[in-house]
């Protein structure tokens, strides 16, 4: 071997360690490992860290208001539905994305956020420039006490937010027909819930089935090439498509400069019956999600 | 007795103490999922099931141990297996009126969970854990075989115990749902007292 094809051996070897991720911040949690990437601008967040890294978020440090992560836009397809939140809930808090980009958009909203792992709400503050702010509550508790222990106060809200499952762990309390039950009677005659979840899998068949039989018709969003779909349902009937085209035009430049493209997202938005309806709905009797999204 | 009714005896309780060690796990796994839709699924509320599982086994231990005293047979050891089936029962029906009452007197999930736990798995629990000691007496002929008895009550009891985690947690939950897995416990419980009290009957004859 030459000495020259020798060097470039070694680079094209030691190449992808050179491009790697560099990590800022490592913890074990209660719940987890958390992880702090940073390449470059992109810092990630991001839980487990055995087998494959799933990133759950991604920010871009120089541009933070940009939403890097195509699931998070995803998510914003709510408010083609509901454009005019006033009283959110959020389960699962992430990197805190979400709740930053709506508290700007909208300044007066109340948002609980419920997140089980008292770590993540810290990596948040410290790596994502999350901040609670007057009108945003930090709740550390389980989603599905919170949603309990809020209908016994007699609490509403307009906008509910799951975002509770990571691609590692599903939290089976709280994809079953009693949970999404509870998430309904928690909402205003024109509330919604948008849920960021899996379009693969087994698990994609019972979901739909356990959402269809809560809420009956529900707004589905798969972008190709994510393996995340987002399903946005209400209490009522959902707006026609010439409803939801108008409300993305008036409310699309508001939401570009974060890189939401709400018209892009709308032509992906659709109310088909795309599953096995003869799927076994997700009960608190029966809910082994985590199995049959191995499937 | 005679050494084949003495093999006959000790094959029944090696199975009666293998299946009740197979119950025992399968409803503490089974304990997570009926707490979590009350109290989440954190690590405190296994911490509540473990503790609660220890201390009613621990209970029953002392009192099977106790029992075992008093004129002891495999027909009375039967009626373990039936008490067992019998107090699983309110668990299976009223489970969800008792967490809905816990759930309004306790604001911490953790203590609500301790003592959601504590109202349905501990008295079957504790009955369940009557049966080792018990056995142990059934099938000790002399005291100096004593320890090797014990340890292969354990042996069989504790693998019971494995397999019951691993079918209830691999595939148990994939195929029914949490009241048809713990009502068939309930049944087999009760085969398992006919089987004792069957053998009892055919000895004394």
């Amino acid at each position: 071997m030459t000495k020259a094809a020798y060097l470039l051996s070694l680079a094209l070897i030691f190449s992808p360690a050179l491009l790697a991720d560099k990590v800022i911040h490592r913890e074990k949690s209660l719940y987890r490992n958390i992880l702090v990437t940073q390449r470059a601008d992109r810092r990630c967040l991001a839980f487990s860290v055995k087998r494959q890294r799933r990133n759950q978020t991604c920010m871009n440090v120089r541009q933070p208001t940009k939403i890097v992560f195509p699931y998070v836009r995803m998510t914003f397809a709510g408010l083609l539905v509901n454009p005019k939140p006033r009283k959110v809930m959020m389960i699962g808090l992430g990197g805190g994305t979400i709740t930053t980009v709506l508290t700007e958009l909208y300044p007066d909203l109340e948002i609980d956020v419920v997140e089980v792992d008292e770590a993540v709400v810290r990596v948040a503050e410290e790596y994502f420039g999350f901040r609670a702010t007057e009108k945003t509550n930090v709740i550390v508790q389980d989603g599905r006490v919170f949603t309990r222990r809020a209908a016994l106060r007699g609490e509403t809200y307009d906008y509910i937010i799951l975002d509770a499952y990571t691609g590692d762990y599903i939290p089976e309390h709280l994809m079953t027909h009693e949970f999404l039950s509870d998430i309904r009677d928690l909402l205003t005659p024109d509330g919604i819930v948008v849920a960021n979840t899996f379009a693969l899998s087994d698990l994609y068949d019972h979901e739909s089935v356990t959402y269809a039989s809560v809420f009956g018709d529900f707004l589905n969003l798969k972008v190709p090439g994510t393996g995340n779909r987002i399903i946005v349902a209400g209490k009522g009937t959902l707006p026609e498509r010439s409803v939801l085209a108008a409300e993305a035009n008036r409310l699309g430049p508001r939401l570009e400069p974060y890189s939401v493209d709400l018209l892009n997202l709308l032509s992906y938005l659709d109310r088909n019956i795309d599953w096995d309806t003869t799927s076994r709905p997700l009960t608190d009797q029966f809910s082994p999600a985590n199995l049959l999204r191995g499937r | 007795m005679s050494e084949s009714t003495t093999r006959l005896v000790n094959w029944a309780v090696f199975g009666l103490a293998f299946t009740s060690g197979f119950i025992i796990m399968s409803i503490e796994l089974l304990g997570g999922r009926i707490l979590a839709p009350y109290f989440g699924s954190s690590i405190y509320v296994w911490g509540s099931i473990i503790t609660v599982f220890m201390v009613a086994l621990s209970v029953g231990y002392l009192a099977g141990g106790h029992l075992s005293m008093m004129n002891p047979r495999l027909g009375r050891y039967g009626y373990f297996f039936l008490a067992a089936a019998v107090t699983a029962v309110p668990t299976i029906i009223f489970g969800d009126n008792l967490m809905d009452w816990v759930f309004l007197q306790v604001e911490d999930p953790r203590y609500g969970s301790l003592l959601a736990a504590t109202l349905l798995f501990f008295v079957p629990t504790a009955i369940l854990g009557m049966i080792a000691p018990y056995s142990v007496r059934l099938l000790v002929q002399e005291s100096h075989h004593s320890g090797k008895v014990a340890g292969g009550l354990y042996f069989v009891s504790t693998l019971g115990s494995a397999l019951g985690t691993l079918l209830t947690s691999f595939y148990f939950v994939l195929l029914f749902e949490i009241n048809e897995i713990l009502i068939t416990m309930a049944v087999v419980l009760i085969v398992c007292f006919l089987i004792a009290t069957l053998i009892d009957r055919l000895l004394a004859q």
